[in-house]
């Protein structure tokens, strides 16, 4: 038995180790454009460094991996469609700064442009959280029907919506004669981010895009998001909500006996998981300068899966540290590995086998590590001792594999 | 065991909804077939052939979710890297061609379905031992996260070994019509498929319904833990279930391919639809899982095929998950399944 004094003070230490890792990433992150190029020059190891352009890429992926884990972590609903909510974020930013709605011509403190560019340009800033507000809306509208559905059908279900969202945007095109999202060939160019005049006179880059130190402007921003997410993260996982959260992930039914309302609780895990992706998104086709729709498939879903898991569910460290790892190994790392087998005179290409690697790291840990590599101590515990997972809302729960007939009986 | 309807005579919001729906696509189908009646027997014929291979995918889903709650997400990629390794079979082994005699071609097709489903039954057992069976008293997530990674490293399997080139047979059976009315024309190698998936399902019911496995089986579907206590062998019930599973997903993969090209990431489209199909029969009912299959089957076709006011081929995907998403929400035991007192 713990005494209360004892648990205060072990819940200081971890405050004190939470404020320690994000101090050293912060350093870390400032000096990383600096550093890189000294690093990349070291003998052996140096091929293996990610250049800062992949470091965006590794950074926005480990967002959406964090905003995820909001929703299959804290609260236990399997989404397999997340990348409906990249898509959303990334397609409001191709809605509201580019040139796809020329008919109009409306500005608000955009960024590298004369007045008179044709379309809809609105400060990137802001469309970043208008992206958020937005798929937050998407969320919830997705959210509404299928969260009383029990977890594996919940998964199907957020399956299903992840499918139709890019086809959608695929054959958008034509939608009654209105070309909503310039079908296969996406949105492009999107704007920049940037901090247009006021910037300039302060000795900042006008537009992120057309600086000279463009991709360590995109990558401190990058950072800077996911520091955001990440507070909110924790401070959702230590709220009255996340704690409701945790309590519908281990036994539903007591949890709604207990008072607590499922169907909003639920809601509020998806509506802002839905919101890290969409700003992630958004601020993804910023980097990118497009919103094309060859960036949805389901394998992103389970890609972002992937990290989650690895690092361990419901756990942010640990997310961070699988999002981190395998968006590595996304964008660099397995590149790099199969020049060097080649350069060996095996004829393997590892970036082909991408996901299948994906899935023997997913099928291991399930096996061996279901907590991840980093595990949250709730979860190791549910996964040791089980957790009372019948369902509040059950489908048919004897299936019948033809119709009983009564001499079995 | 008749469970009382619960539901009254008065039709619900959503069930109204649903049948108005329902009578629009009927309305819509006959203007169709008074302005192109032959045109629409032929699509339906394509539907029915469709139809009846998804209905042996969607059979795999259905049995496994009945014995485990678990959605066998690699089903359809095994079913995919069944269809290739039967192409290899087919081309390379048995060097089948236009040329070949009717008799070379019905032996060596009874020689593939004999050798693919054996071979995938035990494939389908081998991953039910090495990647579900552990995870047996594991939270409900888990084991379908596993089958999620157990998918695609089976789609990188037939990767692995095909590349990305879509694999096909030589038409060694004839594409030429076995009766033909009018316009309307229903070719051999559509009829291989009924002539395979027909006797397929025949062996099927009657294994369920009238050896000790399959009485196995639904006691176990039933219940689990009752089942053990009366001395059936849960974990090899279990295995055979996968087996059988497997055996269907194989012969599916070979009456595809007499139809279609296929590639390694085949599966996965297919699979989901099958699993719709599944779902919309009901979960875990197998003439649900056929009569779904039949229905998307038709839908498909229809939407591909017709041509007044049709959405066409990019939407079929987007109207198969809205079918599936519209099923989980208003009615989710399916057309067959039963409604109990949680789902009411």
């Amino acid at each position: 038995m713990s005494s209360v004094a004892e648990r205060m003070r072990a819940v200081a230490a971890e405050r004190r180790r939470d404020l320690g890792i994000v101090a050293a990433l912060i350093v870390l992150a400032l000096l990383y454009p600096t550093v890189v190029g000294s690093l990349q020059s070291l003998p052996l190891v140096g091929d293996f460094v990610p250049s800062v352009d992949s470091m965006v890429n590794m950074v926005v992926f480990t967002t959406m991996a964090v905003g995820l884990n909001i929703v299959v972590g804290y609260a236990g609903l399997l989404d397999l469609g997340y990348v409906a909510f990249y898509a959303a974020g990334a397609y409001t930013a191709g809605w509201l700064a580019s040139s796809q709605f020329s008919q109009l011509d409306a500005h608000l403190g955009d960024v590298g442009f004369s007045t008179g560019t044709p379309g809809i340009h609105v400060s990137m800033w802001l469309v970043l959280v208008i992206a958020g507000i937005f798929t937050t809306v998407v969320g919830i509208a997705i959210g509404l029907p299928t969260l009383r559905l029990r977890g594996d059908y919940l998964a199907i279900m957020t399956l299903g919506f992840g499918e139709i969202i890019p086809q959608f945007v695929r054959n958008g095109d034509s939608i009654g004669g209105f070309n909503l999202t310039n079908g296969t060939f996406g949105i492009s160019p999107i704007d920049s981010l940037g901090f247009g005049g006021i910037g300039d006179a302060i000795g900042l880059p006008d537009s992120f895009r057309q600086s000279a130190e463009r991709s360590q402007w995109f990558f401190w921003t990058a950072v800077a998001i996911l520091l955001v997410t990440v507070f909110c993260s924790v401070r959702l996982r230590d709220s009255r909500l996340g704690r409701a959260w945790v309590a519908i992930r281990e036994d539903e039914t007591a949890a709604g006996a207990m008072g607590i309302p499922l169907m909003r609780t639920k809601t509020w895990a998806y509506a802002l998981g839905a919101f890290f992706g969409g700003v992630a998104g958004a601020f993804y086709a910023s980097f990118k300068a497009g919103a094309f729709p060859a960036d949805f498939f389901f394998n992103i879903s389970v890609f972002l899966l992937t990290m989650v898991i690895l690092g361990g569910m419901g756990s942010v460290w640990g997310v961070i540290l699988g999002g981190m790892v395998l968006g590595y190994l996304n964008v660099e790392g397995l590149a790099t590995i199969g020049s060097k087998i080649q350069d060996a005179g095996v004829n393997f290409d590892p970036t082909k086998y991408q996901f299948g690697i994906y899935g023997v790291i997913i099928v291991l840990m399930m096996l061996f590590r279901p907590a991840g590599l980093i595990p949250e101590r709730r979860h190791k515990i549910e996964l040791i001792e089980g957790v009372h997972d019948t369902p509040f809302y059950d489908v048919q729960r004897e299936g019948t594999l033809t119709d009983r007939d009564a001499s079995d009986d | 065991m008749d469970k009382a309807r619960t539901s009254p005579r008065r039709l619900s919001v959503p069930d109204t909804i649903g049948l108005a729906f329902v009578a629009l696509l009927l309305v819509w189908l006959a203007i169709n077939f008074v302005k192109g009646p032959q045109e629409f027997v032929n699509v339906a014929l394509i539907g029915l052939t469709n139809g009846a291979i998804y209905g042996l995918v969607a059979l795999g889903y259905t049995l496994v979710y009945g014995i485990l709650q678990l959605i066998n997400f690699a089903h359809g990629d095994v079913f995919a890297l069944a269809g290739l390794v039967a192409s290899s079979v087919i081309v390379s082994v048995l060097g089948l061609d236009t040329g070949s005699s009717i008799v070379v071609i019905v032996g060596g097709l009874l020689v593939t379905l004999v050798l693919i489903m054996s071979g995938f039954a035990l494939f389908n057992a081998s991953i039910e031992r090495i990647a579900y069976r552990p995870l047996r008293n594991a939270p409900r997530l888990a084991p379908l996260i596993t089958a999620i990674g157990m998918s695609f490293i089976v789609q990188n399997i037939s990767l692995a070994f095909y590349g990305v080139d879509y694999q096909t047979v030589p038409n060694f059976i004839s594409r030429s019509p076995v009766f033909e009315v009018g316009s309307v024309s229903y070719s051999w190698n559509k009829l291989t498929v009924l002539i395979i998936v027909v006797p397929l399902l025949v062996l099927l019911t009657w294994f369920v319904t009238s050896t000790r496995q399959g009485k196995a089986m639904r006691a176990v579907a039933q219940d689990t833990e009752a089942s053990a206590m009366m001395g059936i062998d849960v974990n090899r019930t279990i295995g055979v279930t996968f087996m059988i599973a497997g055996a269907l997903a194989g012969g599916a993969g070979i009456v595809y391919l007499l139809q279609f090209n296929m590639r390694y990431d085949t599966g996965f489209q297919l699979g989901l639809i099958a699993f719709t199909a599944a779902v919309l029969g009901g979960i875990g009912n197998l003439a649900g899982a056929v009569l779904g299959a039949l229905t998307i089957g038709f839908i498909e076709a229809f939407n591909e095929g017709l041509t007044w006011n049709a959405p066409g081929s990019d939407w079929t995907r987007t109207i198969v998950f809205a079918i599936l998403i519209l099923i989980l929400v208003f009615r989710p035991e399916g057309l067959l399944g039963e409604r109990t007192p949680e789902g009411a």
